[in-house]
């Protein structure tokens, strides 16, 4: 039976090596849509991000401290310039008193983020208190991420509001300062904006569309091999394959096996070209290895079961890839939903894309006792739908 | 991978298959001796290709008796099934493949391999004709080289019984021709060969026996000239008419020397006893009821005429 499987598996394959669109679907798609979300929608991604953010802490309390020392110092790519006057903070953002990218360019900031005097007292007393931020007209994406970081910090103290300013012009007197809301990147950021002490540890953004790009297309690539079987047997071939003294079972297993080795090679792919050409870091190489192997166990699961209930391979793609599509949606692939909070933080764990992005997030402690979880919850999902969907599959090649 | 010397290669009995309350096949059975053609011959939808598929253990059947060589097959049955060669009506072959993959695929499925697997490969793309293509990709093909790869990859584990599912069907005529010529090759080899058609020349020329099957049942079996026999010394009498076929089919029924009448696609089928002496009386009898008739054929007693004698209808209506 294994060789028989083994050697169905090796025609799909054959047959898959000669196919554009599995290259597309495997590596290609995953590849550059992490890049693009990685670096274009998210530019907090550790990588290449490089701000200077002038801080004037008239506070100078305990709730502004943590802010100033952990959360900023201790962000990747920012540098804090500590200034005693509201004023100084000021010139700093100001273009007309020193252009950016000018020779003075150190004396320049994207942003600036004042502290009020009593801040730190009226958090505790749950007085209202604002944060300002005032942004650097040149540098608008800096000044926004600025914006992001306070929103964030503030999100977590009641009573504080954060104040959005841009600088239009200071020489010559009066500020006029924009106060509005704050509306810039309000979509759930993935990457940390908060203290690194807490317990629930997060992916930088690069690794985070890297992962969630790739266990996305997962639900896509293992397709092909079980969907294929739907496929011949409208092309006839499976009558030749049910003719030749082979069990049933081997079909099945030739085409989970192919299905398999698509899939494995195409996470592989991805997990070796994100880490090294955007450093992408998804963990200890074991610990995503189990990750991996245990999410194509639940796609396949899954992606039996739709073809078991289906009535032809293409009636088997649409379902696959509308299944994949909120399957994905909702196990915070393109958005962290971990924090949006509410029943979308709760309904990703009904999904194994859930399981893998929060295998990979617990996987930053560095213990691989971690995964432990997130492994058998999606080995579950696999065994559960693939029982049902092989059984039907099974029973479906005897007409 | 021949079957014992001596007993019949095939041996089925009752077999039966029902789809739903349709029943597709209602208890056919017979039996084909080494190196003999045995033939299926009957219309579209008569139940050939269930029956053949039962006996290939592709479908479970709801009863009877299927064995080769001695042993029984069903669809569990992996280790009879290597005494088959399937060929499926419909083009069972890999598009994105080569003719030599596609065997080399199959052969490895019947348990061949290295260097008999290679040598075989290569003697059935001589017998195909196909050795110049064979590294291209079957889509490539023309519709009769898709074709004798199909029958290629039927003979490749040197089957003790060769099925073969109307394989002529939509088929030029040139190619047609090579196909029924190396058929008969195979079974000039001592190859037992099952070949389904609703050809009546097919089956005429090609098969030591006929079974004529017709609506799920075995009406009739035997060589060509058993067959013929039952009609006597009969004539096959074909109008090519236009108008009232229908109403002019049962007047010329009713007539005494005429057996059958039955409506074709394009006229009307008679079984006649001395068709010449009556030609004026039944051409009267056409023109009176509404039929024009264009022409007249008359063919002593054939296949055909088995079929229109023994079920009342033609075999391609
Ligand atoms: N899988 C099936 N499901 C339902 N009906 C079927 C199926 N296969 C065949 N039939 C029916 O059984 C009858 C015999 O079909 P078939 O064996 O294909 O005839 P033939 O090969 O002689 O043309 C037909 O009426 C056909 O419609
Ligand atoms: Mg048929």
């Amino acid at each position: 039976m294994v060789g028989a499987a083994w050697t169905i598996a090796r025609k799909d394959l054959k047959q898959r090596l000669r196919d554009r669109s599995a290259y597309i679907i495997g590596i290609v798609a995953p590849l550059g849509l992490a890049l693009v979300f990685g670096f274009v929608l998210n530019p907090l991604s550790g990588y290449e991000f490089d701000a200077t953010y002038a801080v004037a802490d008239l506070d100078g309390g305990p709730v502004s401290r943590i802010f100033v020392d952990n959360v900023l110092t201790n962000a990747e790519g920012i540098e804090v310039v500590e200034v005693a006057s509201v004023a100084e903070a000021e010139a700093l953002v100001d273009t007309e008193v020193t252009p950016l990218g000018g020779a003075d360019d150190t004396n320049t900031a994207d942003a600036a983020i004042i502290f009020p005097v009593g801040f730190s007292d009226d958090v505790q007393s749950e007085r209202p208190v604002t944060i300002r931020v005032i942004g650097n007209q040149g540098s608008e994406t800096d000044a926004g991420i600025a914006v992001a970081l306070v929103e964030g910090y503030a999100s977590e103290l009641t009573s504080v509001r954060v104040a959005v300013a841009t600088v239009e012009n200071l020489v010559g007197g009066e500020v006029d300062r924009l106060a509005t809301g704050v509306e810039v990147l309000q979509t759930p950021n993935p990457v940390t904006l908060r203290d690194d002490t807490a317990s629930t540890k997060q992916l930088d953004g690069v690794t985070f569309y890297a992962a969630g790009m790739a266990i996305f297309f997962l639900f896509f690539t293992v397709q092909s091999g079980i969907t294929g079987l739907l496929e011949e047997r409208r092309t006839g071939t499976l009558a030749r394959l049910l003719s030749s003294p082979i069990t049933r079972a081997s079909v099945l297993a030739g085409k989970m096996l192919s299905s398999f080795v698509v899939g494995l090679v195409s996470m592989v792919v991805l997990f070796v070209a994100t880490t090294f050409a955007v450093d992408a870091d998804w963990g200890p190489p074991i610990g995503v290895g189990l990750l991996i192997l245990a999410a194509i166990v639940a796609a396949l699961g899954i992606v039996s079961l739709l073809a078991g209930f289906a009535r032809s391979a293409e009636q088997a793609a649409a379902t696959g890839s509308m299944v994949g599509m909120v399957l994905g949606f909702l196990g915070g692939t393109f958005f962290d939903v971990s924090q949006a909070g509410g029943i979308l933080a709760t309904l990703r764990f009904a999904t194994p894309h859930g399981w893998f992005m929060q295998g990979l997030a617990d996987l930053r402690s560095d213990d691989l006792g971690v995964i432990v979880v997130p492994v058998l919850a999606m080995v579950a999902f696999g065994v559960v739908t693939g029982a049902i969907g092989l059984a039907r599959l099974r029973k479906g090649l005897l007409p | 991978m021949t079957a014992p010397a001596g007993g019949p290669v095939l041996e089925c009995s009752g077999i039966r298959k029902s789809f739903g309350d349709h029943a597709a096949v209602k208890g056919i059975g017979f039996s084909i001796a080494r190196g003999e053609t045995y033939g299926l011959l009957g219309p579209n939808g008569a139940g050939k290709t269930t029956t053949i598929s039962i006996i290939a253990g592709l479908l479970e059947a709801d009863a009877g008796e299927v064995t080769l060589g001695g042993e029984p097959m069903n669809p569990d049955a992996t280790h009879t099934k290597r005494l088959v060669g399937l060929v499926p009506q419909d083009l069972a072959i890999y598009p994105d493949l080569g003719a030599a993959e596609n065997l080399d695929f199959f052969g490895r499925l019947h348990g061949m391999k290295g260097a008999d697997l290679r040598r075989r490969v290569a003697e059935v793309l001589e017998i195909i004709e196909l050795t110049d293509r064979a590294d291209d990709r079957t889509q490539e093909y023309s519709g009769g080289m898709k074709r004798r790869l199909n029958i290629g990859v039927g003979l490749l584990h040197r089957p003790a019984l060769l099925i073969l599912d109307e394989p002529t069907v939509g088929v030029d005529p040139q190619s047609r021709n090579a196909i029924l010529d190396s058929v008969e090759q195979l079974g000039e080899e001592g190859m037992a060969v099952l070949y389904t058609t609703h050809y009546m020349e097919e089956a005429e020329r090609l098969c030591d026996r006929i079974g004529i099957v017709d609506q799920g049942e075995l009406i009739a079996e035997g060589s060509q000239a058993d067959l013929v026999r039952i009609v006597g010394q009969r004539d096959r009498l074909t109008l090519t008419a236009t108008g009232s076929l229908a109403a002019t089919a049962i007047a010329l029924g009713g007539l005494a020397p005429v057996d059958d009448a039955a409506v074709t696609d394009d006229g009307i089928a008679l079984i006649v006893d001395r068709a010449h002496d009556h030609l004026p009386e039944i051409l009267a009898v056409a023109g009176r009821t509404g039929s024009l008739v264009k022409s007249v054929d008359v063919d002593s007693a054939d296949l055909e005429s088995v079929f229109l004698k023994l079920t009342g209808r033609a075999l391609r209506e």
